[in-house]
């Protein structure tokens, strides 16, 4: 590989990796934003101009409290916990495509990590090991209710696992390729209604539901519901160690606002981005105007993913939180069985050409609920028995 | 000896990588069998299967890579951990060490060691043509080509297995009318 | 017995199949906070914006003076003994020729102490007081301690000045009157 790519490379992964590490960063004050704004109030607002050093004190608050590790705890395995956490929410976003490409000389880089054809396997495994952290910290705390969170973890992500592939299956179906690039590609080819959100209505839900539980994120935060389990697995942990767990959150949310971003929303791409691209071109010459358009089309996929973390937020302060078997009810009754359908519609609408086929679930669904609501008893509310 | 070292000095930089994975695998894996806590061996089992998909995707199988870690690594081995986390292992530690327990053990490892040999004896190390090889034949395409054209039969009879042992595990679990509740 | 009509009879009815989908329920719930999202809020800027709390508010202890300027206690300890958290004590002492200017009375108050970290500032004392000497200032908090020291106020803090008298019912007050140059008695 000739080194001026090979360097390029390095500072591409290098600044992903800080801008990860620089959202989630901001993604935990905008969250205490989030919630004070849902919650009428004004959050954070001290700590520099609008409390936007909030984060920074934070990190320093972190870095002073006492890293402690209880005498009865497997002082190794606690401390890998964290790290595996951190480890394997950092390395999922490397094979996000978030742009197009950056033309300089004879050179063509695109603006990602790595492309490896098998993009979308490689996040599923980091995110199917994503729940090592917690479970070896959990267990290694020596702590009921750490173990208990720590098992609730693994059988949440296991369950949802297979709702998500599934979901995922559909739009692999559509696509013909396990490339993220080739997905965002293929929605870029077929225009705003092409992209997958309104081919795979279905697929996106359930998708998006999935991702919460995989983030364990409310509604789905069972391994660290409070009322019941304490702080769930990271009950032991404290100072920086605590933090990883907490920042490991933030960063697995900002991957699936990517992912979600670019499977379902086009990713890079935006309605009349091929005009825009031209126009460019035509303005600024070839290679200028290409890399405008791809810093444009790059603002356009952050922007996606900022609104998603958003929602993310915007759900947690809004939904209260799944009973553990509902939450099970929900995962594998509901979701898998749905899923299971979609890829069968999906695939029987891709025989005879048509993209849309999955909208035939929504309507059914949306018929069955007109029906059922009207055959519901009104105002019929048992008098409470005293 | 020196024989080793010349080898050394021709490999190239995929020939490093490939026996510095080898050597962690095999490290690992004596860990697998030689850590005394249950969790440590499944902590290095895991580990090996990450040499294990180093390796496939030293060989070009990037698809088995992935589906190696998500299916091994990140289901089978979760509920591995799943289960041992619930063992109270302080107090097993003492019972597992019975004298029939060690014979047993003997004899079964003794079993596989001389059927493995006998394997590897009988069994013939494929060769390749260099002018005929593909080297993208690992690639997820072209395995699902294979898959579902030459190796259609065995695929499916595959899936039917999965979908037997799934329905076995649920007639196992499933509460009849007069079980106990747990 | 109802106390509000905003409560809402629970049943136990099935669910529609709408209800048991969960989605329109939050699409609804987001609907509702997100319009929060928007609204005014109505937090108060507490140390650089204070709130008028009321001519009641029960805040630091002042020994009044009389229109002459002279202490009105008399050390007479009925303060001390209505203190439920026993955080008054005094020193008594005669007042000798020459001092009328000073005190009111011929018995006054040589030493009067207030333990603030004992004060539940009930108001009690001001109750008590039958000479109209000590009174809690509904315009001043006191302070966060730093110093152990700065726990026990002593006269010093506690008799008023005469250049801050304090008037409790002052009507030109408006606003936040725990700004303490708006309830300075006018003229
Ligand atoms: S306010 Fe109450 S507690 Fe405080 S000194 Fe007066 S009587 Fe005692
Ligand atoms: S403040 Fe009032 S009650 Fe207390 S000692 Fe003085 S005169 Fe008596």
């Amino acid at each position: 590989m000739d080194l001026t790519i090979l360097l390029t490379k390095a500072i591409i992964i290098l600044v992903i990796f800080g801008i990860t590490l620089l959202i989630a960063t901001y993604s935990t004050y905008a969250e205490r934003k989030v919630a004070a704004f849902l919650q009428d109030r004004l959050g954070p607002n001290r700590a520099g101009p609008f409390g936007l050093l909030q984060p920074i004190a934070d990190a320093g608050k972190m870095f002073f409290k006492e890293d402690f590790i209880p005498a009865q705890a497997n002082k190794w395995l606690f401390i890998l916990g964290p790290c595996l956490a951190m480890l394997t929410a950092l390395m999922a976003s490397a094979v996000i495509p978030f742009g197009d490409s950056i033309r300089f000389g004879q050179y063509e880089i695109p603006v990602q990590g790595i492309e490896i054809n098998i993009g979308m396997l490689y996040i599923f495994g980091v995110v199917s090991l994503g729940v090592y952290g917690v479970m070896v910290g959990g267990w290694a705390s020596n702590n009921k209710f750490s173990l208990l969170g720590a098992i609730r973890a693994a059988s949440q992500n296991i369950s949802y696992e297979v709702a998500l592939g599934m979901s995922i299956i559909a739009v692999l179906m559509m696509t013909g390729s396990l490339s993220l690039r080739a997905i965002v590609e293929q929605q870029a080819t077929t225009g705003f209604f092409g992209w997958n959100v309104f081919t795979q209505p279905v697929g996106f839900i359930i998708f998006l539901v999935c991702a919460f539980a995989e983030c364990n994120r409310t509604p789905f935060d069972l391994p660290e519901c409070e009322t019941e389990l304490i702080g769930g697995y990271h009950t032991e942990y404290s100072s920086m160690k605590l933090g990883f767990y907490l920042f490991a959150e933030y960063i697995n949310m900002f991957v699936s606002s990517a992912v979600i971003s670019s499977l379902y929303f086009g990713g890079y791409h935006f309605p009349f981005a091929a005009q825009a691209h031209d126009a460019l071109v035509n303005a600024l010459g070839a290679n200028t105007g290409h890399n405008v358009a791809t810093a444009l089309g790059t603002v356009v996929f952050f922007s996606k993913i900022f609104f998603f973390i958003f929602f993310f937020m915007w759900v947690r302060w809004t939904v209260p939180r799944f009973r553990y078997d509902q939450l099970m009810n929900l995962g594998w009754k509901s979701l898998i069985p749905l899923a299971m359908l979609n890829v069968v519609i999906t695939g029987a609408g891709l025989l005879f050409n048509f993209n849309y086929a999955t909208w035939i679930v929504v309507i059914v669904a949306v018929l069955m609920i007109v029906v059922s609501s009207a055959r519901a008893p009104k105002g019929a509310v048992a008098v409470q028995r005293t | 000896m020196n024989e080793l070292l010349t080898h050394f000095k021709q490999i190239s930089a995929t020939g490093y990588l490939f026996w510095g994975l080898a050597l962690i695998t095999v490290l690992s894996a004596i860990v697998v069998v030689t850590a005394r806590n249950p969790i440590h061996s499944v902590l290095a089992l895991i580990g090996t299967f990450f040499c294990l998909s180093g390796h496939y995707v030293l060989l070009n199988a990037q698809f088995l890579a992935a589906v190696n870690i998500i299916v091994y690594a990140g289901a089978i081995m979760v509920l591995f951990l799943f289960t041992i986390m619930f063992l109270n292992m302080r107090k097993d530690d003492e019972e597992a060490k019975t004298t029939t327990a060690k014979i047993a053990a003997v004899i079964v490892g003794g079993t596989l060691l001389v059927l493995m040999l006998g394997i590897f004896k009988a069994a013939q190390v494929g060769t390749y043509n260099p002018t005929t090889f593909d080297n993208k034949t690992g690639l997820v395409e072209n395995l699902g080509m294979q898959l579902y054209g030459e190796y259609l039969l065995p695929f499916e009879l595959a899936s039917i297995l999965f979908l037997v042992a799934m329905v076995g595990a649920v007639m196992l679990g499933k509460r009849e009318a007069g079980d106990r509740h747990f | 017995m109802q106390l509000t009509n905003r409560s809402k009879q629970v049943s136990n009815k099935e669910m529609t199949l709408a209800e048991k989908m969960y989605l329109p329920a939050i699409l609804q719930g987001l609907g509702i906070t997100i319009s929060h999202f928007f609204k005014k809020k109505p937090t108060i800027q507490y140390p650089e914006v204070k709130r008028y709390l009321g001519p009641i508010f029960r805040g630091h202890h002042v020994l009044k003076r009389d229109e002459q300027g002279r202490e009105r206690c008399t050390a007479c300890g009925l303060c001390a003994v209505a203190c439920p958290a026993e955080a008054i004590s005094m020193v008594a002492a005669e007042r000798v020729k020459g001092e009328e200017g000073l005190y009111r009375e011929e018995k006054y108050a040589a030493v009067y102490e207030i333990n603030m970290l004992r004060c539940i500032f009930c108001g009690l004392c001001e109750e008590a007081c039958p000479k109209q000497a000590v009174y809690l200032r509904h315009d001043r908090i006191v302070p966060v301690f730093t110093e152990r020291d700065n726990i026990v106020y002593g006269k010093d803090k506690l008799v008023e000045k005469m250049d801050d008298r304090y008037v409790r019912n002052n009507p030109s007050v408006q606003a936040t009157p725990t700004e303490p140059s708006l309830s300075r008695s006018v003229g």
